[in-house]
């Protein structure tokens, strides 16, 4: 009775054996069917491995995947998107800030910098985020990973504003994690979540009124965050009290 | 130039990603760590080499943190497989779900065995270079993996939960 080892076995499974010892394996498996089985199985399993997976390939690759083939071009999109920040830091620059209470340098900064993220991406229509509200839990998870923290993303869709999606920033001080929530209307808030500079601390609620944007903003620990929306200063900070309340249950 | 080359391979990185770690989202967390790695790396490349390969084992390496730090997977027991029928008796007839609980239930190192030589078809050498373990070890973990997987597979579809196999 002929022996069949492990790798011959395996071999003729996947056909790579030689043609010499075909019939060889052919005859032993004829004589052992255990064996035979065993060949049956693993190649139905190659199969059944293949039709699982095999409709990835024909999937559209992400975006993020083509990051560096695009590397010219992204470069020139990162230029270009600074020079509209720096245009539209201009622009909300333009009036002194009467409206501001409390002055902290790098809360201002925050503001100003949220309301500028929120004037840039609120119009977009096709593009508004990167992650959509679809993929929730991984958008959270991607983020929380940039940031290196453990983020929540507030539930506003009791009082009316569904979760559209969020996307990666770079602010002055690394990555930044931007939400966007909209209502029936369309009317858009977002959520700017940045790293601060400095001793971890805590401040009160401040408003920043940029051009047609309201801002509410806080430092929580390492992290600002602020509230942006185009509506009224009572009705955001009701919505501002809320995204509060549930990041610090 | 090598920019191309190594875009024409994200496909197939994405494919055995996707089988290694099931969820998309992270199997896509690992195509990019691995692409990143890739560009970062490339002079280190020699050109002429098969550089499917060689991306195969930047994405084996950073995979191997990756499950250290338990980023990517859950492994799941034998025991925790659900009882859902599943219509037919052929391998073919057997969901996708039910193909990647299967493989879940396979330690890390027999899962990326069996996927490279069952779904990428890599031969054993070049699977041995990949994961950089001698080709005795390819084998076992090899046939170790697809019996496994088999009585996994068969579990899945008879319904009846099976007894974790030591």
């Amino acid at each position: 009775m002929t022996t069949l080892t492990d790798s011959e076995l395996h071999a003729y499974v996947d056909g790579i054996v030689a043609e010499a010892d075909r019939s060889k394996i052919e005859a032993h498996l004829a004589a052992n069917p255990e064996d035979a089985d065993r060949v049956r199985a693993y190649r139905e399993m190659n199969g059944t491995l293949h039709a699982a997976f095999d409709a990835v390939l024909d999937e559209e690759i992400p975006q993020r995947l083509h990051a560096h083939d695009e590397r010219p071009w992204m470069r020139f999109g990162i230029a270009a998107s600074l020079v509209l920040v720096g245009a539209l830091a201009g622009w909300f620059g333009r009036g002194a800030y009467p409206s501001v209470t409390g002055t902290s340098g790098q809360g201002l900064a925050l503001a100003r910098q949220a309301a500028v993220a929120h004037a840039v991406f609120t119009p977009e229509v096709r593009h508004p985020v990167e992650v959509a509200a679809d993929q929730e839990e991984h958008l959270v998870k991607w983020l929380s990973k940039k940031l290196g923290t453990e983020l929540k993303c507030p539930k506003l869709g009791p009082i009316g504003y569904d979760l559209v999606g969020g996307r990666l920033l770079s602010g002055p001080n690394g990555p930044v994690a931007h939400f966007m929530f909209q209502d029936a209307r369309g009317a858009r808030l977002t959520l700017y979540v940045s790293t601060q500079r400095g001793e971890p601390r805590e401040t009160a609620f401040r408003f920043s009124q940029e051009e047609k944007v309201a801002v509410f903003y806080w430092i929580d620990g390492k992290y600002g965050y602020a509230l942006s929306g185009e509506l009224g200063r009572d009705s955001l900070l009701q919505v501002a009290n809320i995204v509060y309340k549930q990041l610090n249950p | 130039m090598d920019n191309h080359a190594i875009v024409q391979h994200i496909p197939r990185l994405r494919r055995y990603a996707r089988a290694l770690v099931g969820d998309r989202y992270s199997a896509d967390d690992l195509v990019q760590d691995t692409l990143e790695r890739a560009w970062n790396k490339l002079h280190l490349w020699r050109p002429g080499s098969d550089m499917r390969a060689w991306l195969f084992s930047i994405m084996h390496n950073v995979f191997v943190n990756q499950v250290r730090s338990r980023r990517y997977e859950v492994e799941v027991r034998v025991e925790d497989l659900p009882q859902i029928a599943v219509r037919g008796t052929q391998g073919q007839n057997l969901e996708l779900a039910d193909v990647d609980r299967a493989l879940r239930t396979l330690p890390a190192e027999q899962r990326e065995v069996v996927l490279l030589v069952s779904i990428e078809e890599l031969t054993y050498e070049e699977v041995s270079r990949a994961l950089d373990i001698p080709i005795g070890t390819v084998m076992s973990r090899l046939s170790r993996g697809r019996e496994r997987l088999r009585q996994a597979m068969s579990g899945a579809q008879s319904g009846v939960p099976l007894k974790v196999v030591k």
